[in-house]
């Protein structure tokens, strides 16, 4: 009850009230900055923002301490590509909103936004959240599109509007689309060149809408297109595609972008890669390897790290070991979940110094390890109550035998 | 007359018990190994330091300190490395959900009838499923493959040594017992349900079990009246030729091959494998097998049973988990990360890491690492020495294998891997697996890194 009762005040101090100011002592900061790791320092949180990281800062009564031991302190995480706020429960139809299906037209929607669905309240946010995740980047899902609608960043701080960085359009390339997209590959670029036309030269709309033509002109300045591809030859035809209409691209997929990296790296496409994939689980990834992350990064290319999943998405700390396992630097692993996708898709800095916004992990150990915990996550320099569902459930659970039924256990 | 009695006796013993696919597995090429100074996991909850393991003629001859022939040993120094019993994946579906997953290669569910105990995954296994081989590199050395969950009744699983073989008879693990598949809750009546025909809900679900054990009970005892009859007409009829024709002439029932298994569980010889969700469900299964008699095997998924961990130990099932999967149902929406180690915890807990997926069999080591860290967050003492079992010792018990492999035990199987570091770890690599004391992957010679038929030859250009 204590604990439920601490729960509710934070959370109104948390979405009213200024953060009380909070002072983490004794962290050892993978800050992502130029700084790279900071041994032993102090990080000062005024109004949600760092105000000061050198060591040994004085305090006060009215700071809130918090003394990570020499633990490692991270900025908090990167949870991937997600559908988190947007699906409660996946095979549950009516409680998932990622993508539209029989629409009262055979349009094509970029203008489908899936943030005005999103739902700050799902259960798999605060699950997420405990286990160091900050942020995540909202797809519109529709693998039978070519075009399936915009997106972008959201922070899971509890905030109905908590979104950030630009607008993310999502493009369909492969041939498992391709099915219901007229049997081929090709289908798609007819349609999506067809769609660009009509947009720019606001001639007769056939395959978008009005809004949609709107959608994708702003896009097209200032939003960012992100491309499902994993076969070396569609990634080609994507960078190509992207020069000639100008504009922003990222890959998604890329299981053989290793065999393009230097396309890649002279168009300074960032990829979005899973780097547990190494199996040819289709005829577009039959160069799926290990270290594709780590070549690729080795020629330059910026690489962020997603799982595809929603409710487990915090297994992308575990891709990111995997990675650093097969041949990629410790600091670029921990960046492709946390500052590089920020940076590339235009959100704030998840670099750590002095201004930059403080959403931080501390962690019981390297965290990049399967067996290290979060133990104290910091969003907006609010400290977590690193409760979930999950954890209700298992302290209901814990003790093996009660003499009232489970249902009277309220951890 | 009394050969054609014999004959027809014998017929009917062949019917049951011989196997038509038999395993033609051989333990590959080996040489007596010493491997020395490593840490060692027996599997069994131990952990030795600074030990060594002796291994020739394809088994364990020692674990600890002993001695070895003076010549014709070789001699692998593992100091700093760690050693474990070869891992089992007891939740596999390669070979019948392969790779590439093209709709030609989707062979894991016959979802045609919610009934379909007559179909055996090792008819589906394409041996060349460059999956197996992944999965060496991450240790595995036995695994189960399971029909899929679309019915209720998927079919007989095959439990197979993680050899790459032309033919999956001879992968088949020699004297491994049959699993049959079934499944509790939400596929099977999404499945069948969504086409207008039963089951469509839980309780159809269920009906439909006990009919078709109703079935088996009659089918077992058909056989055996048939049985009674043909011994009563040999014993009365000592010498009687006319009776002896008689005899010949009493009709055997008709062989059927979904209750010939069926009856197979309940005459003890196959192990069930339960994909199971809910607690509640898996209680009313428990309280199936002692309605027709039979034992529960293992619950796998299990996404809830934490809540009835006390009650699974007590019937001495186990529980074949994930250690972070939830929520891609409402069947899994309350799982939790601590599962498998309240599951672990009761007196004859038996736990098991299993990975449904072709990616997380790679990475047993791994998964099992994440449920032993939420099991020691949460306050439960679970050294690398216990967690192990979970992919080792508890996952043989599940497959009846236990007295051959899952444990580094003098007399068992050579399945061992050779770890670089303690491999509860995300940085931990198998750098050397024995299979029945053969050396079948060796992370530093291209030479032992099995390539399936399908990936010999594939983006030449690229591999340059």
């Amino acid at each position: 009850m204590k604990r439920m009762l601490f729960t509710v005040l934070l959370t109104i101090t948390g979405s009213i009230a200024l953060a009380q100011d909070l002072l983490i002592t004794d962290a050892n900061l993978h800050s992502q900055s130029d700084a790279g790791l900071i041994e032993n320092t102090d990080i000062l949180i005024k109004d949600g923002r760092i105000a000061k990281i050198a060591p040994r800062i004085p305090t006060n009564k009215m700071i809130k301490v918090i003394n990570a031991n020499g633990r490692p302190v991270t900025p908090a995480l990167f949870a991937g590509l997600t559908v988190a706020g947007l699906s409660e429960v996946e095979a549950v139809s009516e409680a998932v909103d990622s993508a539209y299906r029989e629409l009262y037209t055979e349009l094509m929607h970029p203008e489908f936004d899936v943030r005005l669905a999103y739902n700050p309240h799902s259960s798999v946010i605060p699950i997420t959240r405990i286990e160091g995740f900050g942020f995540t980047l909202l797809g519109a899902r529709g693998s039978d599109k070519t075009l399936s609608g915009q997106g972008g960043m959201v922070r899971f701080d509890g905030g109905y509007s908590s979104f950030e960085g630009k607008p993310v359009i999502y493009v369909q390339t492969s041939g498992r689309a391709a099915g219901s997209m007229g049997g081929s590959r090709v289908t798609h670029w007819m349609l999506l060149n067809q769609a660009f036309t009509e947009a720019l030269t606001d001639e007769d709309l056939t395959l978008i809408t009005p809004q949609g033509a709107t959608t994708l002109k702003t896009a097209k300045s200032e939003g960012i297109f992100l491309f499902h591809a994993d076969r070396a030859a569609d990634i080609m035809r994507v960078l190509a595609f992207a020069k000639a209409q100008g504009i922003s691209v990222v890959i998604h997929g890329g299981s053989e972008a290793w065999m393009v990296a230097e396309p890649l790296a002279a168009a300074q496409v960032a990829v979005i890669l899973n780097p547990l994939k190494n199996l040819p689980e289709s005829f577009e990834s039959l160069g799926a390897r290990l270290d594709n992350a780590a070549i690729l990064h080795e020629a330059g290319v910026p690489v962020i790290f997603s799982s595809g999943e929603t409710h487990n998405a915090r297994k992308v700390r575990q891709l990111a070991g995997n990675a650093a396992a097969n041949g990629l630097p410790h600091s670029v692993a921990l960046a492709a979940i946390s500052s590089t996708p920020a940076a590339v898709f235009g959100g704030e800095s998840r670099s750590i110094r002095e201004g930059s916004r403080a959403d931080l992990v501390i962690w019981s150990g390297d965290p990049l390890e399967v067996t290290t915990q979060a133990q104290q996550v910091v969003l907006g320099g609010v400290p977590d109550t690193m409760v979930s569902r999950q954890t209700l459930l298992r302290d209901r659970y814990m003790d093996s035998a009660t003499a009232m039924p489970r249902a009277y256990t309220h951890p | 007359m009394r050969p054609i009695l014999a004959v027809l006796l014998s017929l009917f013993a062949t019917t049951l018990s011989a196997n038509p696919f038999p395993s033609t597995y051989q333990p590959l090429q080996s040489s007596p190994t010493l491997i020395t100074d490593a840490t060692i996991l027996t599997g069994d909850g131990q952990r030795l330091d600074d030990a060594d393991l002796y291994i020739a003629e394809g088994k364990i001859i020692w674990v600890g300190e002993g001695t070895v022939p003076a010549e014709g040993v070789t001699t692998i120094n593992a100091a700093g490395k760690w050693l474990t019993p070869g891992l089992i994946d007891v939740h596999s579906h390669l070979g019948v959900y392969p790779s590439p997953g093209v709709s030609a290669h989707s062979d894991g569910n016959e979802a045609t009838a919610p009934v379909t105990a007559e179909v055996w995954a090792e008819h589906s296994v394409w041996p060349q499923d460059p999956g197996f081989s992944r999965a060496i590199a991450g240790g595995i050395t036995s695994l189960q493959i399971l029909p899929g969950s679309a019915n209720l009744f998927g079919g007989r699983s095959v439990t197979l040594k993680n050899v790459p073989q032309t033919t999956y008879q001879a992968m088949k693990f020699p004297g491994a017992p049959y699993g049959l598949k079934m499944a509790c809750g939400e596929n099977p009546k999404r499945v069948y349900g969504g086409r207008k025909q039963a089951p469509s809900t839980r309780m159809g679900n269920v009906a439909a079990y006990r009919a078709s054990w109703i079935k088996a009970q009659r089918y077992i005892r058909d056989w055996e009246q048939y049985e009674q009859k043909m011994a009563k007409q040999s014993s009365n009829t000592e010498g009687d030729s006319n009776s002896a024709l008689a005899a010949a002439l009493i009709k055997p029932p008709k062989r059927d091959l979904e209750l010939e298994t069926l009856a197979g569980v309940l005459k003890g010889d196959i192990i069930l494998h339960m994909h199971c969700y809910r607690a509640d469900e898996m209680m009313t299964i428990l309280d199936m097998a002692d309605e027709f008699d039979y034992k529960m095997g293992t619950f796998h998924h299990g996404v809830e049973a934490y809540k009835i961990a006390d009650e699974l130990a007590e019937n001495n099932v186990c529980g074949a988990l994930w250690a972070d999967w939830w929520g891609f149902k409402m069947e899994a929406y309350d799982g939790i990360q601590e599962n498998i180690a309240l599951v672990d915890r009761p007196e004859n807990g038996c736990a098991i890491v299993h990975s449904d997926s072709e990616e997380g069999i790679q990475r047993l080591n791994q998964e099992a690492a994440k449920a032993m860290s939420k099991g020691q967050a949460a306050g439960l003492d679970i050294p690398p020495e216990r967690a192990i079992r979970w992919i080792t010792s508890n996952a043989a018990k599940s497959l009846g294998v236990d007295h051959q492999t899952g444990t580094l035990s003098p007399g068992k199987m050579a399945d061992v891997v050779i770890w670089n570091q303690n491999p509860l770890s995300v940085y931990a690599k198998a750098e050397q697996v024995f299979i029945d004391g053969a050396l079948v992957f060796d992370r530093d010679n291209k030479a032992l890194q099995p390539v399936s038929d399908f990936e010999l030859g594939q983006l030449l250009e690229a591999a340059q």
